[in-house]
This record gives structure tokens, sequence and C-alpha cells, in this order.
């Protein structure tokens, strides 16, 4: 786990990006208050990420110009599309944003070739279509389409108008299951193919990993983290930011002691020793992904393996609480003196007979506990 | 039979109806999508005709078109003629009678139209206008249609305000609802219940021919499956 690189709005400073700080109160909803930059010569996809409510849909709503924030500025490039102070707040039209919402919004009433050419601006639209593989469609009317098909004309006609960014609103979610796995990878070819930036919204982990190159982390209409996918995923910089990505285990701990770049904590009175990354927080969260928690079984009465035969810091007695098949793998939880959650493989499951109130052993490698601070929010 | 009769009021209400949509169309737009707190009011104004009663309509519409009147006297000026008594009066009377009969229907048609069809016309490049032209109007089409026909009918069979503003004069103002009750005040039973059931033949056959029509020209969105 490499946890270099930090918080905030990420990439140099340039003249050629999107610039977006802003500040939006909804009736009933937490204030969005979203600082972001992202250079617009790539076409590097960047994926916002948070749980439903967060206001991702409407920070997309905004830089699109669907919505007016209460103050900030949106810049992209040399425009200045909005602007609190100077009164300034472009319409959609003139910003040339591709928006694509949930739900695609194709226009029932034209036929797939009509769609695409409806805000079409130079370059044949026939070429969109054969691109996006529509040709044989380009006659037919929206109801006649999969929800893959409308994905497709939806992006089509997104891009024939020839926009500076592309925004995707939950792209994949209207899809069904099978579609859905087909189309991530299609999306990703797509968008990689594009002369545009794209933002996209999920709150999937796999699509994010799947469609982003880097990620904006969104809990409560604010923007808490952003960096390349993986390291945060790996490094989340608070405990809820770790909930977000979706870390099955966050406790509560307290440092014992610091070494040599090793931090000992104590959870519900179970030592840990993990990569101090906590600055000098005595109060900090431990965060444990369930896929790096394995689980030992010892023959009853042998308590302790002889030697040390792992590398791993940490080993602790548990009990199994529960056991849950989830497709090929299963979901274990443990108590150790706090909750653990594991995931192994069925065959695991079952070679090892894990049932409920058994004593096993997890096994935690210091590397795969991310310390974060407490307290900081 | 009253043929002159007839024929003034499907001329009036041919008119009427075109009027209706000129200035319908922009009044439903805006009740729709304009952000004003206070549109209700104006949506109160657009639907009074609905519940007061027609000769209170009419009293009103005769006192803002007369001679003496800011209205009246624009009139003059541009044609040297009056409104009171005239086809003209009729007119402005009958569009302002039968404005919820089109405004109401195109409303509706409009505020059903899916928010997110307009936003992706706006991302699009395509402006408010356009957009309306291009989108919202296509997709409103049934609602159009209805509140053209409801006015259509509704002007036809008015009677109320046609007598305060358009009095009675062959040709001109007498319509064929008030022949109708020339003919019964006169005990002239036969040719009142001619003209009578002409009146519900026409209404009849109008409403009906748009109601088949919307069935089969309007089905671009049949039920899924077929």
């Amino acid at each position: 786990m490499d946890c270099g690189g930090g918080f905030g709005p990420y990439g140099p400073r340039m003249a050629n990006d999107l610039s977006v700080d802003i500040r939006k109160r909804h009736a009933g909803g937490p204030e969005i208050a979203a600082a972001l930059r992202l250079p617009l010569d790539t076409h590097a996809v960047t994926v916002l990420f948070g749980p439903s409510g967060a206001g991702k849909t409407t920070v997309l709503r905004l830089i699109a110009g669907l919505d007016s924030p209460d103050g900030g500025s949106i810049r992209c490039g040399d425009e200045v599309w909005y602007d609190g102070a100077r009164r300034i707040n472009w319409p959609p039209q003139k910003r040339r944003v591709g928006y694509l919402s949930q739900d695609y919004a194709i226009f029932p009433h034209l036929t797939v070739r009509a769609n695409v050419s409806y805000g079409a601006r130079g370059g044949p639209v026939q070429d969109w279509l054969v691109r996006f593989e529509l040709g044989e469609l380009a006659d037919r009317y929206p109801r006649q389409l999969s929800g893959g098909q409308l994905q497709r004309v939806g992006l089509a006609r997104a891009l024939a108008a020839d926009p500076r960014l592309l925004l995707l609103d939950e792209p994949l979610s209207a899809l069904d299951a099978p579609t859905r796995l087909r189309m991530r990878a299609d999306l990703r070819q797509l968008l990689a193919g594009v002369q545009a930036p794209a933002i996209v919204v999920t709150h999937d982990r796999t699509e994010a990993l799947a469609l982003g190159d880097s990620i904006a982390i969104m809990i409560d209409g604010k923007l808490r983290q952003a960096g390349a996918v993986e390291s945060v995923f790996d490094c989340p910089a608070d405990a809820d930011v770790a909930a977000a990505v979706g870390v099955e285990t966050i406790c509560p701990a307290r440092v014992l002691s610091r070494s040599a770049g090793l931090v000992t904590v104590e959870i519900a009175g179970a030592p840990l020793v993990a990569v101090d990354t906590a600055g000098a927080s005595a109060d900090v969260y431990a965060c444990i992904r369930a896929e790096s928690v394995t689980i030992e079984r010892h023959p009853p009465g042998e308590r302790n393996p002889p030697g040390n035969a792992t590398s791993a810091r940490n080993r602790l007695p548990a009990r199994i609480l529960s056991v849950i098949p989830e497709g090929p793998l299963a979901r274990v939880t443990l108590d150790c003196g706090f909750r653990l959650t594991a995931i192994v493989t069925r065959q695991s499951e079952r070679e090892m007979h894990l049932r409920e109130g058994e004593q096993v052993t997890a096994v935690v490698k210091a590397t795969s506990i991310r310390i974060v601070p407490r307290g900081l929010d | 039979m009253e043929w002159q009769a007839l024929w003034l009021s499907l001329r009036l209400s041919f008119w009427t109806t075109l009027i209706l949509l000129a200035i319908g169309l922009p009044a439903a737009h805006w009740l729709t999508f304009s952000p004003r707190r206070w549109k209700f009011l104006v949506e109160a104004v657009v639907a009074l005709p609905l519940v007061l009663p027609p000769t209170v309509l009419g009293f009103y519409i005769l006192l803002a078109i007369g001679p003496h009147s800011p209205a009246g006297r624009l009139y003059a000026a541009l044609t040297g003629g009056m409104l009171p008594f005239s086809f003209q009066g009729l007119l402005v009377a009958s569009v302002l009678y039968s404005l919820p009969f089109a405004v109401q229907p195109f409303t509706s048609g409009f505020a059903a139209v899916d928010r997110k069809l307009i936003e992706a016309s706006w991302c699009l490049g395509v402006s408010r206008a356009a957009t309306f032209f291009r989108v919202i109007a296509p997709l409103s089409i049934p609602s159009i249609v209805t509140g053209m026909i409801l006015s259509f009918a509704h002007t036809l069979g008015e009677f109320g305000v046609v007598l305060m503003v358009g009095g009675n004069l062959a040709g001109i103002t007498r319509t064929v609802s008030i022949s109708i009750f020339d003919d019964v005040q006169a005990l002239n039973y036969g040719a009142a219940l001619h003209t009578s059931l002409l009146l519900l033949g026409i209404s009849f056959l109008v409403l009906a021919a748009t109601y088949g029509l919307r069935r089969r020209v309007w089905a671009v969105w049949p039920p899924y499956g077929q």
C-alpha cells in the first residue's frame, strides 16, 4: 500500500483547466461545497464518487449550468462560466458541456439519427452513428432500443455537439446487470477515445475502479479527498472516506507506542501493529479491508503456532460471528474483541469448515491497516 | 334554419381558435416554465372565465372595449370603427372567454414533458425558443390539439358573452346559439329544433374526429410491445 499523495484539488495549476469552486444550499439537503480542478487537454476520466444524497448530481448540474450556485466560480480554460461576485452566469447553451443524465433523456419523438444530429456541430453525423454502432438503428425510434443502445445514442448525441467537457451521471445505473457489466468495459474504451475530459458520477466502487483515472470523494455535500483511484481507495484520508469507499472494518483505536515508522494501537484490548500514517494523533481510526484479513485455523489445544511461521505482524484470536455466502466468496464476521470482517473464497470456507461460534485466528499484515486521525471533523 | 348564423359561428370559432393558438402557446409556456412566484395570480386570472357568469364577463368586456375606454379609443383611432356590436368585438370577447380552454390543456401538456429532455436540448446548444419548437411542442401535440378543439367547440356554443358584447345583428353578431334563442322566443320551435340538432351534430363530429385522429396520428408513442 503506497500512501503518498494527499488531499485537495489535484494536478498542477494551469490555464487550460476546468476550475470549479462553488457553494449551493438546497432546501432539505446538505450544503454543497465543491472545489475541484481538472485539466482540459487530456481526456482523463474523473470519477465523482460518494454515497447517494451526497450531492454528486447537483455538482454536475451546476457545472452544466442547469442549476445556479449560491456563490463561487466556475472557469473553463479562459472562459468564466460562473462568477457569483461578478454576476456572471452563462446559460447551458453557451457552456458546451456534454451532459448525459441518468436515463439518457433520448428524445422519444425523434429517430436515432435525428437524436444524434440534434445538436451536431461540424463533422458528419453518419460518422458518429458508425462509431457508436448505431448505423443499422439510425431510423429506429428510441422505444425500439435497449438500455445499452440508448446509452450509445446519448453519448453519440453529446459528442456530436463537440463538447468541451463530458458529464455523465450514473451512466450504468439504468442498465440491467449483464448489460451493465458489458457496458462498463465498452464505456471505458469509448471515453478513452474521446477528445474531451469526462466527469463520471457513480456510487459503485467497481465502476469507479473500471472507469476512473482519478477520483474525487464526495460526502454530505463536500469534496473530501481527491487523487488517483487506487491511492484514494487504498489510503482513505479519514474514517468517513474509508466508509464511503467501502472499507469494511473501521474501528476507533488508541495509540500505545510509535517507533521506526510503525505504530502500535489498541482496539478494545487487542494490540495491533500498523504503518504510522496519522501524524501525532493519539486517537485514531484503524481501517481494515476485508480482503486483507486472513483466517487461520489450528488443531484444538494448539493455541499458538510453533515459532513465527508468517511475516504478518498481527495475529488475533477470534470467534466466528457469522458466515454469509456472496457468490464465489464468503463474508466472515469475526469477534476479536472488536468486530472484524474478512472475505474468503467459498472453497476455503468449506475446506476449513468455518462455522458460527468456532475459534480461529485472524491474521492482518501491518501494511494492510490504514491508520487515520480521529476528531478532525 | 339560420345558415347565415351557422356560418358566422364557424368563422368566429375558427378565428378564435387561431388567435388562442398564437396567444395561448406563449402564455402556457410562461405559466409552465417561469420561476416567478406570483405566476399563480396569472393562472387565476386565466381561469376566471371558467367560474364567472358569462354576463359578468360580457359586461366587463363591453365596458373595456366601449368607445370611451382606452382600448375602444385606440381601436377607433386605428380603424375608425367601434368594437362593441361588431364581429371584431365578438372575437375579442370570445378569445377572452375561451382562454382557459386553450391555456389549461397547453399548460398540462408542457408540464408533462420530461424536464430532462428540455435540459438535454439546452446542453446540446439549442436555445430556449428553439427547444420549444423542437422538443416541447412536438411532445405536447395531443394537448395542443385538445386545447384547440375545446376552444373551437366552446366558442361555437357560447351565448351569454355574445349577447352582452355583440347583441343580435344578423350576419354580424347573430351566432347560431342566439338564433336558437330567438326562434324559441318567437315560439318557432321547428327552426330551433333543426338548428340545435345541427349544432349538436357538428359538435359531436368535431370531438369524435379529434379523438379518433389522436388515436391514429399521434400514435408515435404506442404502448411497449406493439
